[in-house]
């Protein structure tokens, strides 16, 4: 049985032209405008045919990009806004969460807000009587219940909002980012709930940017562009997919940032110093096919490459690279001493790289160090913090770099492992 | 529509919360809390027993010499529903901006925010009318049976007021300007009602033009029952029930053609 139908949905918002802000009722009525001048002169699609259909007791995740359509699609689908064309088929009661605490008073207390929102949501008087006690201990907030809602904090008012929509037993549920705001204690409270609904074979659609979440608990995955499926299927195979065209994206942008820091940085003296007898030029970065990029994923090498020109022979040389995450912190550092390379001669212009056939880096953006100096630490040619490049990785641990290992467990321990990871 | 309005019915139990939240959020804060909604038109009904009464000279022009008191009376008869009217328009224009996040955010049938709206300012003209006694009883004056007739006039002022706060609410979504038409335009309104003066008192001529004002039988109907002591006068009272029915259909069609585009625009 399917929960949700979409059939073919539209939705177009209006941009009206620029004289109907200058106009007035009286003219509009003068000039038996007034309807006509409700109608658009330019409309924004936002949904562009949109069709699928839901099973009862399944949790679908919805991604995309900002503007891509997911808050209008949630909108459609709780019945606030109407779609444009096509139809929406929807069994049972619906709840979302889309804004919590939207229909709050400010000015009167906690506990008479949980009344009130609890009606405007569908409930009866009686309905809130018996989950009273429910909504108020998992919102823990029973110090505060007779407070005026304004003197909550932001957490808390969450924490209510979520407590009264989850509450109102809603066959289907509807949540739009407002995991993103709770506090680091209560958002995992949030996610325990929102798993004892899929257990108790409740409808969920979830649109989130935390992509993590959206696979860990959805059975299926949307992802909108410019307000159509772009893809639908296995979340994992989804998210990744997704994850690949923001890289894209991403990389073209950091591309074009990386030259303007280059330029910038070249006129930053603190970021780069020594007596320049060698000079070290033109760092890049490839992958192992060669392609200059500043983006890249943690599975793949990576080659630094320098060029470096030594205005006269030298034969006390030492090159060294160190890479730093954005907190500063040293990840790695080396340089040809420490590596027990000893020091012949150099002239002239030549070319230096360091190939990383798997560097083990987790998600973030890192800065790159090169250096040349002498044995005793002369600076010949310094580069601090010049360089940036970006590692996305679809594991999510943490720390500063990844220890490879493997887990082990003896017999009686079972663990289901998601094939893809 | 008369299936939306038998639903509205379903509703009756948001409604009263809603009514009684705003009961309760009005005051909360203030000294005198829910008094205020007497002590509001009490102060008006000074400053124009001041102004017309001794400063203009208007007791005099409404018929009633050099009975003062009697004016300040007749003042308050008048004053107190039609700050019920007046208050109910002036924040039909604001309801569906100051409720924005709401009707972004949650179904629910939007047309219970007028309706809230003229309630909310129906409670407080209800709660004034024992003080009105009160006043009718210092004063020394008299009160008939005719009062029972205020159910009828409340029905009748409620469908007129509701039918112009739906239009003013959900025009105001498309057109602001009104908000700032609509406070000068209720100030004309409230001169071109016989409330500071007398229906009486007015030359054969205006009379004609003040009966063509809907609230002027309607403000009429509560000094009859309550001041004159008669029976209203119910062949122009009628006047304004078709004034009141005609402008609750024109403005709960006109609010439930533009319903969705209120979630885009307010």
């Amino acid at each position: 049985m399917h929960s949700v139908e979409v059939k073919n949905v539209f939705k177009f918002y209006k941009k009206y032209a620029e004289k109907h802000k200058f106009l007035t009722i009286k003219s509009a009525m003068v000039n038996k405008t007034l309807f006509s001048d409700l109608k658009a002169s330019e409309r924004f699609e936002a949904l562009k045919g949109i069709s699928f259909q839901l099973e009862t007791g399944k949790t679908l995740g919805i991604i995309g990009e900002n503007g891509s359509g997911k808050s209008t699609l949630l909108k459609i689908l709780a019945g606030i806004s109407k779609p444009t064309y096509g139809e929406i088929i929807t069994q049972g009661r619906i709840s979302a969460l889309i804004e919590l605490g939207a229909g709050f008073h400010p000015e009167i207390s906690g506990r008479e807000n949980i009344f009130i929102n609890g009606i405007i949501l569908g409930l009866s008087r009686k309905q809130i009587q018996d989950k009273y006690k429910e909504i108020v201990d998992f919102a823990e907030l029973e110090e505060f219940i007779d407070h005026p809602v304004k003197s909550y904090s932001s957490g808390m008012y969450m924490r209510l909002g979520f407590s009264i929509a989850i509450n109102v037993s809603p066959d289907i549920l509807l949540i739009d980012e407002v995991l993103a705001v709770g506090d680091a204690s209560f958002v995992p409270k949030c996610l325990d709930k929102i798993n004892e609904f899929r257990r108790n074979g409740k409808t969920i659609i979830f649109v989130s940017h935390d992509l993590a979440t959206v696979e860990r608990i959805c059975d299926e995955v949307i992802w909108l562009k410019n307000g159509k499926i772009e893809m639908r299927g296995y979340p994992k195979r989804v998210v990744d997919a997704y994850l690949e065209y923001v890289g894209h994206k991403d990389e073209k942008r950091s591309q074009v940032r990386h030259e303007e820091e280059e330029k910038t940085a070249a006129d930053n003296r603190e970021k780069r110093w020594g007596s320049k007898e060698i000079e070290i030029k033109n760092v890049r970065m490839f992958d192992a096919r060669g392609v200059e990029k500043y983006l890249f994923d943690a599975k793949e090498s990576l080659v630094f490459e320098f060029d470096v020109l030594a205005k006269q022979t030298e034969d006390d040389f030492v090159f060294g690279i160190g890479i730093y995450n954005s907190e500063g912190t040293l990840c790695y550092g080396s340089n040809t001493l420490l590596e027990e390379f000893a020091s012949r001669s150099i002239s002239g212009t030549g070319k230096v790289r360091v190939v990383i056939p798997s560097f083990q880096l987790i998600n973030g953006t890192y800065f790159l160090d090169v250096a040349v100096h002498k044995r005793d630490g002369y600076p010949f040619d310094y580069h601090h913090f010049q360089y940036t490049f970006k590692v996305i990785s679809p594991s999510r641990d943490v720390g500063i770099s990844r220890v490879p290992h493997r887990w082990e467990f003896s017999d009686n321990i079972r663990l289901d492992k998601n094939e893809d990871l | 529509m008369i299936e939306r309005l038998k639903e509205l019915l379903r509703y009756r139990q948001l409604i009263l919360t809603l009514v009684s939240r705003e009961l309760k959020a009005r005051y909360r804060g203030t000294v005198l809390g829910f008094f205020w909604s007497f002590f509001n038109p009490l102060l008006l009904m000074i400053v124009y027993t001041i102004v017309f009464g001794f400063i203009v000279g208007g007791a005099r022009v409404s018929g009633f010499e050099n009975n003062k008191l009697m004016y300040s009376l007749f003042l308050f008869n008048g004053i107190l529903p039609w700050t019920w009217f007046s208050s109910s328009l002036l924040e039909s224009s604001n309801v569906l901006m100051v409720h924005g996040a709401m009707i972004k955010k949650i179904k629910f049938p939007i047309e219970v925010l007028p309706i809230m709206v003229v309630l909310t300012n129906m409670v407080h003209f209800i709660l004034s009318i024992p003080i009105l006694v009160l006043f009718f009883v210092i004063f020394g004056k008299g009160l008939t049976l005719w009062v029972l007739f205020l159910p009828v006039s409340l029905a009748v002022q409620f469908v007129f007021t509701l039918g112009l706060s739906f239009l003013i609410s959900s025009l105001t979504v498309h057109f602001r300007d009104i908000k700032d038409i609509l406070t000068n335009l209720i100030t004309l309104w409230f001169f071109a009602t016989p409330i500071i003066y007398s229906y009486k008192s007015v030359p054969r001529a205006l009379q004609v033009v003040l009966d063509f004002n809907p609230m002027t039988h309607l403000i009429e109907s509560y000094h009859f029952m309550f001041f004159y002591g008669s029976l209203p006068h119910w062949k122009r009272m009628s006047v304004t029930v078709v004034a009141g029915l005609f402008f609750f259909f024109l403005g709960y069609l006109i609010f439930d053609k533009l319903r969705d585009t209120f979630v885009e625009e307010v």
